[in-house]
């Protein structure tokens, strides 16, 4: 199989690590060959994050580049703007709504553009927009916007869902499990 | 079975399997989880050390001893260890010593772009070069067979691409080793010019030895494809130039990035019509091939700075490049910054209201340089903000003292920060000193130091007290502020910067991230009260924004720490309680 590429993008410290921890454990199990690349250190501070998962028969580059990416999946909307380059032409994003003002705009040297969700649709790109967040506090903590995410991009994967479930169980606390796994679900059938 | 394991964690299996007793390391992106993860071994002694150069001088004690021993740490930190290194070069080892050192092309988290390769060759100590996470966890205990077999210590480079990418490993067991037993040689550990010289030859007899090892090491493998190309390639690059060529051209893939093949490189040259290098960085393996004589494609076409990438090489060497849409609209930049309820920020917001010169370092607070706060114009490496500062008052005199601060956190003080505060007390500068107290390593995501109280595996241990500290090195004027307390501050900065003797203030609160630290009810603006006057805004605080005219408080990012209510003149801001 021909090497997929998905890219999980966000703001330092929204949890990207978990989802593509999720992803990893799903995809190796599923007998590909995985490669996931991630940022540590400065920009974990509330900057800009990006990571790659990249799976198939054999994956070489740790990382993903322009006109790569089958799946985006953001945390944020400006985020899935600011990666929408990576996305292949007929690639998918799955993102969040919710909006965090980077520096820039709070000091006011910036705007945060309107409209995005529509402007990447009429750039070509799929979108499947929805508020993670409400969901994710709804399943119990604004902390589960991951799980969220994830739920909605099992949509375009053609795996099991016991796969996914399994997966979950491996990457997340016992005490949080059934918080995840119904934030999943909320994700999944929003 | 296999898993898949970050890279930095796959070397931390390495020294398991390869028997390691003894790691000693410092902290630093993209370096840090080698230690951490060494550290859930128990067969394995592991600490974080106050800096690179202790650790090293740690790790070589313990494999006098006889017993394997590693030290892990940034290429930064490789100069500050550099001084052990260029020496036990000559000493060699007596049971294996490796050292783990990650660059960071690009500069992820790093103030420069420096190539460690330069060091391995300077030091003449041999070098190995993962390209993924199953390299790193052969190569490590290849490392061991290395230094053991050939009396030296060796290097094993990462980068952050390999460092922090995971890929699958398949681990395999421990292999505990047999202690060989230190016995007295001061020729051959004790470096004065007698003794030296006598190594010095063994040094160079020692890289001929293993590069004549490295002409058919495994680890330096070709894998002829197409002949119109061949390249040679290592590390993360090899990943790059597979991604985008596959079987159509010919590799030579080195693992061994010191010393260089010589035969093995003519050869596979003379198999190929045209030879490229792609390195990332400086051109050590180009300028190799230059000097046998051969043509090569390098640096010529490819760049010196930033990091590879698929796209980058394809455009440069003839490959598919590929592209996506964008959006007309410019995107704002996020850089990243300091964390809402950060520590730093109180002090940050009162340096720049009185308008210091503030010489920083390194560590989390170095975004006190970025806006609004934008109040550091200075961070060169650990622990030059108390040196320079001295340097700064000496030329200016009463001019600089009386407006100049450094600042520097806990860690890196200990770092590095200490002999330079020795400075001042011993030749006497006016100087003011402020010792960012977060109680934790901040930067490289929360690793225990010397004045924390706790070890790397969060047991109770030795604490050093700053306060006491600076005192017994001759200071009188000590003293520690909540740099949560904006007026504490202010009227601390003022008094120390008008005292007519060096000083040191201790802006002292835990980084709002630890899980200990209890955080208060999220403030809310109340928009009767809110002139919009933006006052707030000038600390910089991610959780605050302006929407139609009102400042607004992002809940899920505020912890109250109540800094932006000192700031409003019009007590717009409400805890939840009141």
């Amino acid at each position: 199989m021909e090497t997929k590429n998905v890219m999980i993008v966000g703001v330092g410290g929204q949890g990207s690590l978990l989802a593509s921890k999720l992803l990893g454990h799903l995809l190796l199990n599923q007998g590909y060959d995985v490669k996931v690349s991630e940022v540590h250190g400065m920009s974990q501070r509330g900057g800009s994050v990006v990571t790659y998962v990249r799976y198939g028969d054999k994956v070489a580059s740790p990382i993903i580049d322009r006109g790569e990416a089958d799946y985006i999946v953001s945390f944020e909307l400006l985020e899935a703007a600011r990666w929408l380059p990576y996305l292949k032409p007929d690639g998918q994003i799955v993102t969040s709504i919710q909006q965090i003002d980077p520096m820039p705009v709070i000091t006011g040297a910036a705007k945060y553009p309107e409209g995005l969700v529509e402007k990447m649709r009429a750039a070509g790109a799929k979108v499947d927009a929805m508020d993670c967040l409400a969901l994710a506090q709804e399943a119990g903590s604004a902390k589960a916007v991951n799980l969220v995410l994830m739920g909605r991009l099992s949509h375009y994967f053609d795996l099991p869902e016991e796969a996914w479930q399994e997966a979950i169980k491996a990457c997340v606390p016992a005490k949080f499990l059934e918080l995840n796994q119904k934030a999943f679900h909320l994700g999944k059938n929003a | 079975m296999k898993q898949l394991m970050l890279g930095n964690a796959a070397v931390a299996r390495g020294l398991y399997e390869a028997g390691c007793c003894v790691v000693s390391s410092y902290p630093g992106t993209p370096s840090t989880e080698i230690t951490e993860e060494a550290a859930k071994y128990d067969a394995i002694y592991c600490e974080w050390a106050p800096n690179e150069k202790v650790a090293m001088e740690v790790a070589f004690g313990a494999c006098l001893a006889g017993k394997r021993s590693f030290c892990g740490m940034k290429h930064v930190g490789l100069n500050v260890a550099a001084d052990p290194l260029y020496t036990m070069s000559y000493t060699g080892v007596n049971a294996g010593l490796v050292i783990g050192v990650a660059d960071d092309a690009g500069m992820h988290s790093s103030q420069n772009e420096q190539d460690s390769r330069h060091h391995a060759i300077a030091s003449k100590v041999p070098m190995l070069e993962p390209a993924d996470s199953a390299e790193a966890l052969e190569f490590t205990k290849l490392a061991y067979e290395l230094s053991e077999q050939f009396d030296t210590p060796v290097l094993i480079k990462m980068c952050t691409r390999v460092s922090h990418s995971q890929s699958v490993v398949e681990p395999g067991e421990r292999v505990e080793q047999e202690i060989r037993p230190y016995t007295k040689n001061i020729g051959k550990y004790v470096m004065m010019p007698g003794m030296a010289r006598l190594r010095h030859p063994l040094v160079e007899e020692r890289t001929r030895k293993l590069t004549e090892w490295a002409e058919t090491a495994p680890v330096n493998r070709v894998e002829m494809g197409g002949t119109k190309l061949g390249v040679i390639t290592s590390s993360t690059s090899y990943q790059y130039v597979k991604e985008v060529f596959g079987d159509t051209v010919s590799v030579l893939k080195l693992g061994m990035a010191n010393p260089l093949p010589v035969r093995l490189i003519r050869d596979f040259a003379s198999r190929v019509e045209k030879l490229a290098v792609v390195e990332e960085l400086d051109p050590i393996i180009e300028n190799h091939c230059r000097g046998l004589g051969l043509e090569v494609i390098g640096k010529d076409v490819l760049p010196m700075e930033d990091e590879f990438s698929q796209n980058l090489i394809a455009a440069r060497l003839g490959g598919t490049v590929h592209s996506g849409a964008a959006l007309e609209d410019v995107i704002p930049n996020r850089p990243p910054v300091m964390c809402a309820g950060c520590p730093h920020r109180g002090l940050f917001y009162t340096l720049s209201k009185n308008k210091c010169t503030v010489l920083g370092d390194i560590g989390c607070y170095t975004l006190g340089a970025m806006p609004p706060l934008a109040a550091m114009e200075m961070t060169l490496c650990m622990g030059a903000s108390v040196s320079s500062i001295h340097g700064f008052n000496k030329a200016l005199g009463a001019e600089g003292e009386g407006k100049t601060v450094a600042v520097i956190g806990d860690s890196t003080f200990m770092h590095s920060g200490m002999t330079g505060l020795a400075n001042i007390a011993y030749n006497q500068s006016n100087s003011t000193v402020i010792i960012l107290d977060n109680s934790i390593t901040g930067m490289t995501g929360h690793q225990q130091n010397p004045t924390t109280g706790y070890n790397i595996k969060g047991e109770p241990a030795g604490k050093i007290d700053l306060k006491a500290l600076c005192k017994a090195m001759g200071f009188r004027r000590v003293r520690v502020v909540d740099p949560y307390d904006l007026k504490a501050c202010d009227q601390a900065v003022k008094e120390e910067l008008a005292a007519e003797e060096p000083s040191v203030i201790i802006s002292r609160r835990p980084c709002a991230l630890l899980k200990y630290v209890k955080h208060k009810a999220p403030l809310r603006v109340n928009a009767d009260k809110c002139r919009g006057c933006s006052g707030c805004m000038k600390i910089g605080c991610p959780a605050i924004s302006m929407r139609e005219g009102k400042a607004v408080i992002d809940a899920t990012q505020c912890v109250g720490c109540g800094v932006c209510q000192q700031l409003c003149a019009f007590d717009a801001f409400e805890s939840k309680e009141g």
